[in-house]
């Protein structure tokens, strides 16, 4: 195998990962990009760009890879099947490859209702299960979506999807997963888990059909900076679940941020050492990226391996 | 069938201002039916017009006429005689209705009173829903009876997505997502394991996207 992205060199090689997030600007310019590049660098081993989060228009995913890539981290490209249909999603991954992406997230994004374009027309051409499908065949077979022939330089990705273990019905979670690894997802980086119980009770269920042989899991976690956030999170986004304990442990904190920090850390290392299964961290700390180094550094999860 | 709603009065009105005599067409199909168009509404509109102009010192002579169906060449003919003097045509059926009248009348000014939404049945008494997509390849044997191209916001074959919770859509608490229908129904019947199959894409040369569609069915043809 030629080109490994670092990301999976690192899972291969059975070391526990750490991936974080970069939402990229509302606005064209890559300063800030770079700043939280530079600072997560040496606390990372990949970051995902976010593809206009929430239906939100932003600065692309793959030119903010670019960006992040020239600062030294290898970043994980997303693409939603909600805003390009499959001759716009091959031809933009292709460009991404040549432009040294490795990882692509595959993901059908949220509805556009949410977002600050709500009277757009969606895509929606091909799901995110198809999206992986026909990545992974265009990777090994050399083919285009439609079967036609790729007849040199097909790109390498290393593919990714995502899962919830906390949406409906609960019990299809984990076959929709295993679809996916079937489908040639080779990484999963799950939604934010603030049920702990609900997560384990999914990683059970994983761990009973060897799924987690056949995938690396990478568990999403989430600092959150106040009891109003956790709660706003609780009533008004749809496919998570945070318990009350949380909410209420939030608000009785002096430095609820603090407090957001150290429930973080708290989970990162429960899971590391309770979780069988997990392979990795996805810190998702949604506009507040300065905190991840320390989050990474007092999990015991810093430094990071060397590859390559 | 087809469901549409009427636009509001003063878009309709807007429309046809400048007009002294209309002809306000309604369709005795779809549209009769989820009560937008029928000849009951086309006499309503007809004289909500009338009164309006009233008031407004611009007096208009609206006439009315209801098809069996406006999708039918056979049944607009009677029309030929009514349109003559008349400065615009108002059709109070579907968006084919609106065209057909538009392509037999071609020096009338031809608008529509209503927007036509989409195929679906009555739920209860007043309410309608969404059921198909139009897209020209079913697979509602694959999916228990239940349409994930229309029903689920995002037209997912592989569903559910992360966004479905307690049975209903990300989209809103009003909507249940299809996928939990879905997976009720094929639990139920005991197939779950036929959604473990991938799904492949959807063939969209066979929706809207080939062009528009044509069905051709030479056995009753009669030239
Ligand atoms: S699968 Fe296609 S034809 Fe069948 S109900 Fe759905 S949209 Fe209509
Ligand atoms: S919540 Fe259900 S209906 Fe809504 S988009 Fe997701 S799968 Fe489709």
């Amino acid at each position: 195998m030629k080109n490994l992205s670092k990301l999976q060199q690192i899972l291969d090689n059975g070391q526990f990962a750490v991936t974080a997030e970069i939402g990229p600007p509302k606005h064209s310019s890559a300063e800030g990009i770079r700043h939280h590049a530079e600072m997560m660098r040496d606390y990372v081993d990949a970051t995902n760009i976010t593809d206009n989060q929430t239906a939100i228009v932003r600065l692309s995913s793959i030119a903010a890879g670019v960006h992040v890539l020239a600062n030294g981290i290898e970043p994980i490209v997303q693409m939603t099947c909600r805003d390009r249909n499959r001759i716009a999603m091959q031809s933009d991954l292709m460009g991404a490859y040549s432009l040294g992406m490795r990882n692509v997230l595959c993901l059908s994004g949220d509805h556009q209702k949410f977002g600050n374009h709500p009277t757009a027309k969606n895509v929606y051409d091909i799901d995110s299960m198809q999206l992986i499908y026909y990545l992974r065949r265009m990777r090994d077979e050399k083919l285009f979506f439609s079967g036609e022939e790729i007849k040199e330089h097909e790109p390498q990705f290393f593919i990714g999807a995502v899962a919830n273990p906390f949406a409906d019905p609960f019990e299809f979670r984990v076959d929709r997963l295993e679809k996916k690894v079937e489908a040639g997802a080779q990484f999963i980086q799950t939604q934010c888990i603030f049920d702990m119980e609900r997560f384990e009770r999914f990683m059970e269920m994983v761990r009973e059909r060897g799924i987690d042989e056949r995938v690396h899991i990478l568990a999403g976690v989430t600092p959150m900076k106040s009891w109003r956030a956790a709660k706003y999170i609780q009533n008004n986004v749809s496919g998570m679940i945070v318990p009350d304990e949380l909410v209420e442990r939030l608000k009785n904190a002096e430095d609820p941020k603090r407090e957001g920090v150290d429930i973080c850390i708290e989970q990162i290392k429960y899971i590391k050492e309770k979780v069988k299964g997990v392979h990795g961290v996805h810190v998702m700390a949604i506009a507040w990226e300065e905190v991840v180094p320390e989050i990474v550094e007092k999990s015991g999860l810093y430094p990071r391996p060397k590859v390559g | 069938m087809i469901v549409a709603q009427q636009k509001p009065i003063e878009d309709i009105a807007q429309m046809i201002n400048d007009c002294k005599k209309v002809l306000f067409v309604g369709c005795a199909g779809c549209v009769t039916v989820c009560l937008a168009g029928g000849d009951k509404e086309t006499q309503v509109l007809a004289s909500a017009m009338r009164i309006k102009r009233n008031l407004e010192n611009n007096p208009l002579e609206a006439i009315t006429f209801t098809c069996t169906r406006q999708c039918d060449p056979e049944y607009i003919e009677p029309l030929d005689n009514l349109v003559k003097d008349v400065d615009a045509i108002v059709s109070l059926a579907c968006g084919v209705g609106v065209q057909y009248l538009a392509e037999r009348f071609k020096d009338k000014w031809v608008v529509p009173a209503l927007d036509t939404k989409f195929i679906g049945g009555s739920t209860v008494h007043g309410s309608w829903e969404e059921k198909c997509g139009l897209c020209g390849d079913c697979i509602l044997h694959r999916t228990g009876g239940i349409c994930p191209i229309i029903r689920c916001s995002k037209s997912i074959l592989n569903g559910p997505c992360g966004g479905s919770q307690y049975g209903k859509c990300e989209v809103s608490k009003d909507v249940d997502c299809a996928w939990q229908l879905i997976y009720d129904r094929m639990k139920a019947l005991g197939k779950l394991d036929k959604l473990m199959e991938f799904q492949p894409p959807k063939d969209w040369s066979k929706s809207r996207d080939g062009g528009p569609r044509k069905a051709i069915r030479e056995d009753v043809m009669i030239d």
